[in-house]
Parts: structure tokens; sequence; C-alpha cells
């Protein structure tokens, strides 16, 4: 993929690619401003392509809207204002499967099993819940259409450790049910030791890509972005 | 007996006419708040919205008035018109908004540009209003006039102070909490509800939701077309229909949306009420009830009228100014402005 913002802004993504396959984690790392929120968005289509294009299941999706993707089974946790902060938990998931037209109480409950604090909070507006609290939600909201591709960008920011490895482990059931997760973080040791791809991107170029262990143990990608 | 009396006269000069004229702005503030909150701009013409939603209805009455259908129990005809003026409001905003608004929404204009284009809707309405019915007064309330008289209260109570309640304020307060209880349903409990706050709190996450953007803001103006007409018409029937008197009412709808926190329904109802009841206190001639509750040597002897009426609206922006020197958001949570 290569591409930017708007009709003619610089390009901040160049000849970049990601891929996942089902019931994988593929984890996205690199320094800020690297583009990794900016691919995400490409893969999303929410970002004009130049160069390339996206494939799901092998079918070309790169001309869909955002909403089209939802709808094949694409779901997306944005890095930044990724709830309603004036509904409700459940009001929260309730729209995360406002397409959805057959009963959405059998997935709600699978995501109250995930994420029981939310069953507790369900009535409380999404805003007053704390930051570990909310990123459950976002989750939880993007989980809401059964997606077949779950996309999170930077789930555990802000989040304490016992809560990162807390929601990583979420993040791997989830996966186990043969979901794709795509996931990018800054907490990259963690990350990469539950992936099973990494990607790490520089200047929105891949600089290396490899399994998550391979990524690990490379010394160059220990020195320059693992600190050591 | 005294102290009786003066509640009876405060009731009937002051709480009566404030409640009645609060929910009439409060319906008015609801609009300018649902269009702030989900289309994102401040509607300078939503008083000539009412004006024209009043308009129709008031057609609507002749009309029916002139076949001889009518409501029984004396409620005025016009309560059989409203549906006909929402519904041509409704029209008119829809219409608006695919020749007007809509070609500034797709290029993601700012707010402030969409504020001056509702100027130019607002003038182009204006006009439309007067050419249609006339730029004089029209009334058109029939049926009973009161609930209860002055004259039967006094022989009810014999109270010096007689009472007076309106069918029209009557009616007022009874349509705004129907109006209310329905409209907080429906955004809280309905999907489509629900599906535009989520729009109004997030507008990219409600995208990527899949919340369809075109059908939000349709809904949005049907309710915005109920609630001015609503609001029109029960101001009209409560004192009389004049297209300037409309075009006025936008400042102390504003001063109620902006007082109690723009976006925030339960603020516009608040916001209301607050500058309908400084409105009446502050040009209300306390005499006749200090008169009665104080000693007989320290009877005022003056009007004990704070501000004359003619500088109502001035009230509405003091108060406008002392709430938001203390509370920038306005007294409930609304968004930055
Ligand atoms: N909406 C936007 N419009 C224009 N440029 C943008 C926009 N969002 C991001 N950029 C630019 O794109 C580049 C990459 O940003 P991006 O958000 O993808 O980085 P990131 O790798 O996610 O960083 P971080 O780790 O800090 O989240 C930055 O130089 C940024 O300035
Ligand atoms: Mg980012």
């Amino acid at each position: 993929m290569t591409g930017g913002y708007g009709r003619s802004g610089p390009d901040i993504l160049h000849e970049c690619t990601i891929a996942v396959e089902p019931g994988e984690i593929a984890v996205i790392v690199g320094p800020n401003g690297a583009g990794k929120s900016t691919a995400m968005k490409a893969v999303f289509g929410m970002l004009h392509l130049r160069q390339g294009s996206v494939r799901l299941k092998g079918e070309d999706i790169s001309s869909l809207t955002p909403q089209a993707r939802v709808a094949k089974g694409m779901g997306f946790v944005p890095q930044t204002a990724n709830i309603f902060t004036s509904l409700t938990v459940e009001e929260n998931l309730e729209m995360g499967a406002f397409i959805r037209t057959d009963d959405i109480s059998k997935t709600m409950s699978q995501v109250y099993e995930l994420f029981p604090i939310l069953k507790d909070k369900r009535g409380q507006p999404a805003g007053e819940l704390s930051g570990g609290q909310r990123q459950q939600v976002a989750v939880g909201r993007a989980l809401m259409t059964e997606p077949k591709v779950l996309m999170l960008d930077e789930p555990t920011a802000g989040v304490s450790p016992i809560v990162m490895d807390e929601l990583f482990d979420r993040i791997i059931e989830i996966s186990r049910t043969g979901l794709s997760v795509l996931m990018v973080e800054q907490n990259a040791r963690q990350a990469l030791e539950i992936a099973d791809k990494g990607y790490v991107l520089v200047q929105g170029r891949n600089a290396y890509s490899g399994s998550g262990r391979e990524l690990l143990s490379d010394p160059k990608v220990r020195k320059s972005f693992l600190g050591g | 007996m005294d102290f009786l009396n003066a509640i009876v006269a405060l009731s009937n000069f002051v709480l009566i006419p404030a409640i009645a004229y609060g929910s009439q702005l409060a319906l008015g503030a609801l609009g300018v708040t649902l269009i702030y909150g989900i289309l994102r701009f401040s509607n300078f013409a939503h008083g000539d919205t009412m004006a024209f939603g009043t308009m129709v209805t008031i057609l609507a009455t002749w009309w029916l008035q002139s076949i001889g259908v009518g409501l029984p129990f004396g409620l005025p005809t016009a309560l059989l018109a409203l549906p006909i003026g929402i519904a041509g409001c409704a029209l008119l905003v829809l219409g608006t908004d695919k020749a007007v608004y809509q070609f500034y929404r797709v290029q993601k204009a700012k707010p402030v540009i969409l504020v001056i284009v509702s100027i130019g809707v607002m003038f182009v309405l204006n006009g439309l209003v007067r050419f249609v019915i006339g730029p004089g007064d029209q009334r058109f309330a029939d049926g009973e006039r009161f609930i209860i008289s002055a004259r039967g209260f006094r022989d009810m109570t014999g109270l010096r102070e007689g009472l007076a309640l309106k069918t029209s304020q009557g009616i007022t307060v009874i349509t705004a909490v129907v109006v209310v209880v329905f409209l907080f349903w429906f955004l809280n409990r309905t999907r489509t509800g629900k599906s535009m706050r989520a729009y109004s709190d997030n507008e990219a996450l409600a995208l990527l939701s899949g919340i369809n953007p075109d059908r939000v803001v349709m809904v949005t103006w049907l309710l915005v077309a109920a609630l001015a007409t609503i609001a029109g018409t029960l101001y009209g029937l409560d004192k009389s229909f004049k297209p300037f008197t409309y075009f006025q009412l936008l400042l102390p709808i504003f001063a109620a949306a902006i007082v109690g926190g723009l976006g925030n329904p339960i603020g516009a109802i608040a916001g209301g009420f607050v500058i309908a009841f400084s409105e009446v206190f502050i040009t209300y001639a306390w005499k006749k009830v200090l008169g009665y509750i104080l000693p007989e040597n320290l009877e005022p002897v003056g009007l004990v009228q704070l501000l004359s009426t003619d500088y109502k609206f001035a009230v509405s922006f003091v108060i406008l100014l002392i709430v938001l020197l203390f509370k920038p958001t306005g007294l409930f949570k609304g968004k930055a402005v």
C-alpha cells in the first residue's frame, strides 16, 4: 500500500505490506509517527490509496467504504475516540451491532463473558469508565458485528501492566475462536510474544517482518526498537 | 386572606404565564439543540421555521373551519390542523436540506459557514411566510377561551383576586409534557434514537459502526419540524401569530438552548424555563402582589416593575451572560461551543 491523507497530502505509507491469516495475531510495531495508525486506516478504507490494494479472503475490497467493510466482516477499534462516551456501555455494544438485523443478545452475552466488568457497568455512561475499562468497551463494540478480522490500534494504551496482560489474554482468546487479529502496539516486547506475525514499520515502510519470535531474537530489531 | 390573594395574583400574572411561555421556549430550544448536537451548527432559521410550520397549521385551521370540522370539548381546531402543519414544515426543512445544507455537509464545511447559510435560509423563509400569509397579526384560536376564568374563580372562592387559566396555557403544558416524554423515549429507547445520539457523540465511530448518516440527518429534520411547528402553534394560540414575533423569538430560544447547554436536550428544557421565568419576573409589575403581603405603611408607591416589557429580550441576554460566565458549557453539560 502507498498512500497519504487528503488528495494532495504527502505519502505517509510507502509500499507497506501487512497480512494476517484466520486464527492468527499480527502485530505492527514501530516508533511514534511511523504510520502504524495510518496503515490501519488504509486497511479499513479511511484513507485514499495511491497504489496497492486491500484484499479480504482473496477479494479486492480496495474500493469499498469503511461501512461496507464492516458489513464484509471487518471490525476496527481506532486509537483515539473509540467509544461513544455519552452512551451507556450496553448502548455502545448495541451501536457496534447496528448493521445486524438478527438477534444480538447472544453476542452481547459473549462479550460480557469476555469482559465481566462491563456487565456490572452496563448501565453506566462509557465516558465515566476508567481507561482500561474503556478499551474493553471499545474492543467489545467492535466484536459485536462478529467480525472475521479484528483490527486494534493500541488497545493497551494507558492501561496498567496487569490489565494489559489480561487484555492480551482476552485477545488471544478472541483469536482462538478463528478470528484474524491485526494489532498496533507500543508495548512491543509483550505484543510480539503473543504474535504469530510481526511487522516493524519505520517511516511508512516495512523495515523488518517475520514471526513474533524471530523479531524478538533479531539483534537489530532488539537494538533499535526493543531497547536492547 | 391577603396572603392567599397574593399567591393567587402571583399565579395568575407570573407563574402560569411563565410556565406556558417556558414550555414554548423549551420546545423551540429542543429543536435548536437537536440541530446543534447532530447537524453541528446553530440554526438561525429556527424562528422562521417555527413561523412556517405555524403558518401551514393556520391555513389548515381556516380550511377546517370553513368546512365546519372542529374538535369537541371546546378544544381549538388548530390541534387538528397540527399534523398538516408538521407535514408541511417537514417538507420544507427536508427540501431546504436537499437544496442547501447537504451541499455544505458533503464538503464538510465549518460550522460557522453553516451558520451564515442558515441566516440566508432565515431571510428566504422570512419573506416566504410574509408573502403567503402577510406580515400582520393572525388570530386562529377558537373554541373555549378559558379552563378557569377569573370571574368564575372569584365567585367560587370568594377571594378578591381572580385566577384565569387559559385553554391555550393548559394545552401548551400538556402538549409539551407529551412531546418531551415522547422525544426522550425516542432518543433513549429506540434504535434510531440511539443511533442519533451515537452520531452526535462521535461521528467517525458512528460511521465505522455502520450507522447511516443520511438517515440520521433525515430523522433529525423530521423531529425538528415537528418540534418547531408544535412550539410555534402553541405560542400562536397563546398570544397571536405574527411573522416578526417569531423571528424575535429566536433570541430567547437560543438563550434557552445555550443556558441549558447546547446539544443537551434536558438543558434545553431547563433553559427554556429559566429564561421564561426570568423574563416574566423582571418585567412584571409587582405592586399588586407586594401590596397584599407587605404591611400597610410599606405598600409600594410605584409599579415595582424592574424593567419595562419592551426590554424583555435584554433579560435573555443578561441571563445568558451570567450563566456563561460561571458555567461556559451551560447549566447542564453541553458541548463546548
Ligand atoms: N489526519 C491526518 N492528516 C494528515 N496527516 C496525518 C493525519 N494523521 C496522521 N498524520 C501524519 O501521518 C504520520 C504517521 O502518523 P500515524 O498516526 O500513522 O503514526 P503512528 O505510527 O500511529 O504513531 P503513534 O505510535 O504515535 O500512534 C505522521 O507524520 C502524522 O503527522
Ligand atoms: Mg498510532
